[in-house]
C-alpha cells in the first residue's frame, strides 16, 4: 500500500515538477548582481520598475487619509513627467473604497489583500466573504494567501480547492496568489507550491512570494525558483502567469537585479506590469532618486521626494 | 496534481508551441571596465631580477584577440637567454633562496599575494586584453584565485616539516616550467607558488600569445623584494619552451598544455634523472541523471563548457544525459544559451569573450565542420558577433555518438557534444571511453550514486552537482593522457620536494 504521509506527498510533488538544488540556484542568481546596467539601459529599467510597483500600505494604523496620500503618490510619483505612474496601490480590504475614491477613473488598479491576510487562519467562508467584499468595494485585484498549513501537511487538493474558490469569488478581478515562501522552508516546496497554484488560476493571474510580514521575503533566489516554474508551466501549457516579488526590495539596484532575472529567464514578454510587479513602497522613492541622478548627474536629498506611506 | 512537463505533451496537442522571446526590448548599454592596464609598448625578458633585452635581439607582437590590434612587443628568448636564466636561478638557489628558512620565504609569498590584490583591477584588465577572456572572469576568478594560491602556499612555507609525516623534505633545486595561454596568471601561480614555498628556483616560459601579465607580474616580484634570480621569465614560442624543458640544470620540469607537446617533452627527457609533471588535455564527461535538478544542471553544463570560451582543459565538453530527460535538458540548454552575451571581453556584461588566437579559432572551426560532416545536429544561437577579432558562437551538437571526432578530440572551444545513455553502467563506460581522464561531472539527487560514480570514473577530479570549482587546497591533475602529477594541496606541494 502506498504511504500517504505528508513527506511522501511532498516527495511525489517534487518528482513530478522536478527538484531544485539550492547551491546551484544561489550561484545562478548571484550572476544577476554582476550585470552592469548603465546609462540608457539603467533609465529604462528604473522607469519600467516604477511602472511595475504595487504601492503598498498594510499597517494596522492605516487610515483613509494615509491611503489617500498613498494614492496621490501613485498618481504622481514625481514632478518629472517622464516618470510613469505605478501599477497599483495595495491596501487592506477596509481601505479599498477609500483608495477607489482617491484613484477615480485613473488606470491605476486598486489591489486588496484578502483571505485573512497575512496568516490565512480564518474559516474558508470568512476568507471568501472578505474577497467578495473587497471586489464589491471596487478592488481590481486581489492578493490572497495560500493555506500553508494544508500545504505542509501534504493536503494539496485542499490547497488547490481553496484557491479555486477564491478565483470564483474574484469574478473579473485579477488574482495574485501569495505562497509565503519563508514558511515553505525549501526551494523544492516553493517550486511545488508554484505549480499547484498555477494549475488552478487563470491566464494573467499572478503568483507572489510573500506577505512582507515574515523575516525573509522576496529574494533573488526564491524569485528565480518561481520564474522558472512560470517558464516551465508556460512552455508546457501555453498559459502565461505573472510574478510578483514582495517585501524586502527597497533599493533601485535590487529592483534592476530582479528585472535582469526576468529578462534572462522569461524574456521580453514578462518585462511589463501585466506580468511582473514589485510589492513595495520604500522602493519607489529610491527609483525616483536614481532617475533624478541620471537626469541631473547628482543625487538629491531624500526630502526632495514626497513620502508615500512607510510599509514593507 | 500538477501537470507533467514534457515536450511530447505540447506536440500532441497539435498547436503552436509556446516560446519565450529573448529580444532587444531591454538592451544593455556598453559597460567597459575602465581601469588602466598600464601596458608598456615593449617587454623584455625577466632574468636575475632585472628586465633584460634578449640576446637574439628579436621581438614578436602580442595582439588583443578581441580586435586584432597590437598590444606590445615581447622579447624572443633564444637558447643563450634560457641558459642565462638558469645560471641566475642556480646562483639564487645556492646563495639565498635554497638556504633561506621557510618562515622567511613565506613572508615573500604573502607579500606577492597582497601586492597582486592591490593591483587586482589593473591585472584583470591586462589579462582580458591579452587573452580575450571576459573581464568578469579575470576580475572574479583569475586574479583572486592567483592571489589565493600564493596565500595558500605562503601558509605551507613554514610548516614543511608536516607536509610528509615521518619524512623530511628538501627542495629539488631548479625547475623549468612552461604554461599555457588559457589562464596565464593562474597557471603561473599553480607553478610558481608551490615551487617557491618548497625552496626551489624557477625558470618559467608563458605562452607566446599571453606573455604580458606574466611580465607585469615580474614587477610585483621586484616590488616584493624577491631576491634576484629566484624567478625568471623567458618569453617565446615552442623553441624557447623546448630549451626551458631540456636545460641540464633543471632538476624538474613542469608543463601544462596539449597532450601532443607533453608527449614530445616526455620523449626528450626519457633516460634522464629529471622529475616531471604534466597537466595535459581533457575531454570531460558531464553526466546528467534523470533525477538531477535540471535547471541547476543546465547552469553547470553552461559553466562547464562556456567558461573561458571553453579554453579549459577540464571543460565539460561531452554532455552525457540520461535518455528520459534528454529532450528537456536540450531544450533548456538552447534557451539558456540564447541569453549568453558574446562580444567584447572588456565589457562587464560579456559572458563569452574572444577566442585566444586565429590559430585556435581555425582549429575550432575545423572540428565543428567535421561534426556537421559526420552528421551531428548543430545548434547555435543567432547572436551577432563583432566584425573584428576572433569570436565563435556557443555551439551545441546533438545526436553525437562516441565515434564522432567531436566526441573524441579536445576542441578547446565553446562547443558541446550531447550524447545520451540509458543505464548507470552505460554512462560510466562512455565517460571512460576516452584517452583522457582529467575531470568529470555528475548531476543527481542521489548521494550514493555520486559516491559510486566518483570511484568508477577514471578522472582526476569528479564534481558532483557543480562544475569547474577550484581551490588551492584541492589537488588537480589527470589520469591517462591527461598527464600525471598534481597541482594544489599537499600533493601538489610534494611534487616540488625531495624526500630525505
Amino acid at each position: 500500500m502506498l504511504v500517504r504521509s505528508a513527506s511522501a506527498s511532498l516527495a511525489r510533488l517534487r518528482d513530478e515538477v522536478g527538484s531544485v538544488d539550492g547551491v546551484g540556484l544561489e550561484e545562478r542568481v548571484a550572476k544577476y548582481t554582476t550585470r552592469s546596467i548603465k546609462k540608457g539601459a539603467k533609465l529604462w529599467g528604473l522607469r519600467r520598475a516604477v511602472s511595475m510597483i504595487d504601492l503598498t500600505t498594510l499597517e494596522g494604523k492605516d487610515t483613509p487619509g494615509k491611503v489617500a496620500s498613498l494614492c496621490r503618490k501613485a498618481l504622481r510619483p514625481h514632478d518629472d513627467e517622464n516618470v510613469p505612474t505605478v501599477a497599483a496601490v495595495c491596501v487592506y480590504p477596509s481601505m479599498v473604497r477609500h483608495a477607489r475614491r482617491a484613484l477615480g477613473s485613473s488606470p491605476i488598479k486598486v489591489a486588496s489583500v484578502a483571505t485573512a491576510f497575512p496568516s490565512g487562519q480564518a474559516p474558508l467562508k470568512t476568507r471568501l466573504g472578505e474577497v467578495r467584499a473587497a471586489v464589491a468595494d471596487g478592488a481590481d485585484e486581489v492578493d490572497m494567501v495560500i493555506n500553508r498549513g494544508a500545504f505542509l501537511a501534504g493536503e494539496f487538493a485542499r490547497v488547490q480547492d481553496e484557491i479555486s474558490a477564491v478565483v470564483e469569488a474574484c469574478g473579473a478581478a485579477r488574482l495574485k496568489v501569495i505562497l509565503e515562501v519563508s514558511e515553505l522552508e525549501t526551494y523544492d516546496a516553493i517550486r511545488g507550491a508554484s505549480f499547484l497554484a498555477m494549475e488552478v488560476i487563470r491566464p494573467g493571474d499572478f503568483i507572489k512570494t510573500s506577505t512582507g510580514k515574515t523575516a525573509v521575503n522576496a529574494t533573488l533566489a526564491n524569485n528565480q525558483v518561481m520564474l522558472e516554474a512560470i517558464r516551465d508551466h508556460f512552455l508546457a501549457s501555453g498559459i502565461a502567469i505573472g510574478m510578483k516579488p514582495a517585501g524586502g526590495i527597497r533599493t533601485a539596484k535590487q529592483a534592476l537585479h530582479f528585472l535582469v532575472a526576468v529578462k534572462e529567464t522569461l524574456g521580453d514578454a514578462w518585462l511589463n506590469n501585466t506580468r511582473y510587479r514589485f510589492g513595495a513602497s520604500a522602493l519607489l522613492n529610491d527609483l525616483l532618486r536614481q532617475i533624478e541622478k541620471e537626469r541631473t548627474g547628482a543625487y538629491q536629498a531624500p526630502y526632495y521626494f514626497s513620502e508615500a506611506a512607510e510599509s514593507y | 496534481m500538477p501537470t507533467l512537463i514534457s515536450d511530447q505533451r505540447i506536440s500532441r496537442r497539435g498547436r503552436a508551441t509556446p516560446e519565450l522571446i529573448f529580444g532587444d526590448l531591454w538592451e544593455f548599454d556598453p559597460a567597459p571596465e575602465t581601469a588602466d592596464p598600464r601596458l608598456q609598448s615593449r617587454y623584455d625578458l625577466f632574468i636575475d631580477g632585472k628586465f633584460v633585452a634578449p640576446k637574439t635581439g628579436r621581438y614578436f607582437d602580442s595582439i588583443n584577440p578581441a580586435n586584432e590590434q597590437k598590444l606590445a612587443e615581447i622579447a624572443l628568448a633564444g637558447d643563450s637567454d634560457v641558459a642565462a636564466a638558469y645560471r641566475a636561478a642556480q646562483r639564487a638557489f645556492e646563495t639565498t633562496w635554497g638556504r633561506m628558512p621557510g618562515r622567511e620565504r613565506a613572508k615573500y609569498l604573502y607579500r606577492i599575494a597582497r601586492l597582486l590584490q592591490d593591483r587586482a583591477r589593473e591585472f584583470a584588465v591586462a589579462e582580458t586584453l591579452d587573452g580575450g577572456k571576459p573581464i568578469k572572469e579575470s576580475r572574479d576568478f583569475d586574479v583572486p584565485m592567483t592571489a589565493a594560491h600564493f596565500f595558500y602556499h605562503a601558509g605551507w612555507a613554514d610548516k614543511l616539516e608536516y607536509v610528509a609525516p615521518g619524512r623530511r623534505v628538501a627542495p629539488l633545486g631548479l625547475v623549468g616550467q612552461v604554461i599555457p595561454w588559457n589562464f596565464p596568471l593562474l597557471m603561473l601561480a599553480w607553478k610558481v607558488a608551490p615551487a617557491l614555498a618548497m625552496g626551489n628556483c624557477v625558470v618559467l616560459k608563458p605562452a607566446e600569445t599571453t606573455s604580458i601579465t606574466c611580465l607585469k607580474f615580474a614587477t610585483i616580484l621586484q616590488d616584493a623584494g624577491l631576491p634576484p634570480g629566484v624567478v625568471n621569465f623567458v618569453t617565446g614560442a615552442g623553441e624557447t619552451g623546448a630549451a626551458v624543458m631540456a636545460h641540464p640544470l633543471a632538476a624538474k620540469v613542469a608543463f601544462t598544455g596539449s597532450t601532443e607537446v607533453g608527449k614530445a617533452i616526455m620523449r626528450s627527457l626519457a633516460g634522464t634523472e629529471r622529475k616531471m609533471t604534466l597537466e595535459l588535455g581533457g575531454k570531460a564527461a558531464n553526466i546528467v541523471f534523470d533525477d538531477a535538478p535540471l535547471d541547476q544542471a543546465v547552469e553547470g553544463i553552461v559553466n562547464g563548457i562556456f567558461f573561458n570560451q571553453g579554453h579549459v582543459c577540464c571543460a565539460g565538453s561531452r554532455l552525457l544525459v540520461q535518455e528520459s530527460v534528454a529532450d528537456r535538458v536540450l531544450a533548456k540548454l538552447k534557451r539558456r544559451i540564447q541569453v549568453l552575451r558574446v562580444g567584447d571581453p572588456i565589457d562587464k556584461n560579456t559572458d563569452i569573450g574572444a577566442i585566444n588566437s586565429r590559430a585556435q579559432l581555425r582549429k575550432i572551426q575545423q572540428l565543428v565542420a567535421s561534426g556537421v560532416k559526420e552528421g551531428a545536429e548543430l545548434y547555435q544561437p543567432s547572436c551577432s558577433l563583432p566584425t573584428k577579432g576572433f569570436y565563435f558562437r556557443p555551439t551545441l551538437f546533438s545526436g553525437v555518438t562516441m565515434s564522432h571526432r567531436i566526441a573524441r578530440e579536445e576542441i578547446f572551444g565553446p562547443v558541446l557534444s550531447v550524447l545520451t545513455f540509458r543505464t548507470v553502467d552505460e554512462a560510466i563506460e562512455r565517460a571512460n571511453n576516452t584517452a583522457y581522464g582529467l575531470s568529470a561531472g555528475v548531476w543527481t539527487d542521489k548521494g550514493s550514486r555520486i559516491l559510486k560514480m566518483s570511484t568508477a570514473l577514471k578522472a582526476g577530479v569528479v564534481w558532483a552537482n557543480t562544475y569547474n570549482k577550484f581551490d588551492p587546497t584541492s589537488p588537480f591533475g589527470g589520469y591517462k593522457e591527461s598527464g600525471f602529477g598534481r597541482e594544489g594541496g599537499r600533493q601538489g606541494l610534494l611534487d616540488y620536494a625531495r624526500l630525505v
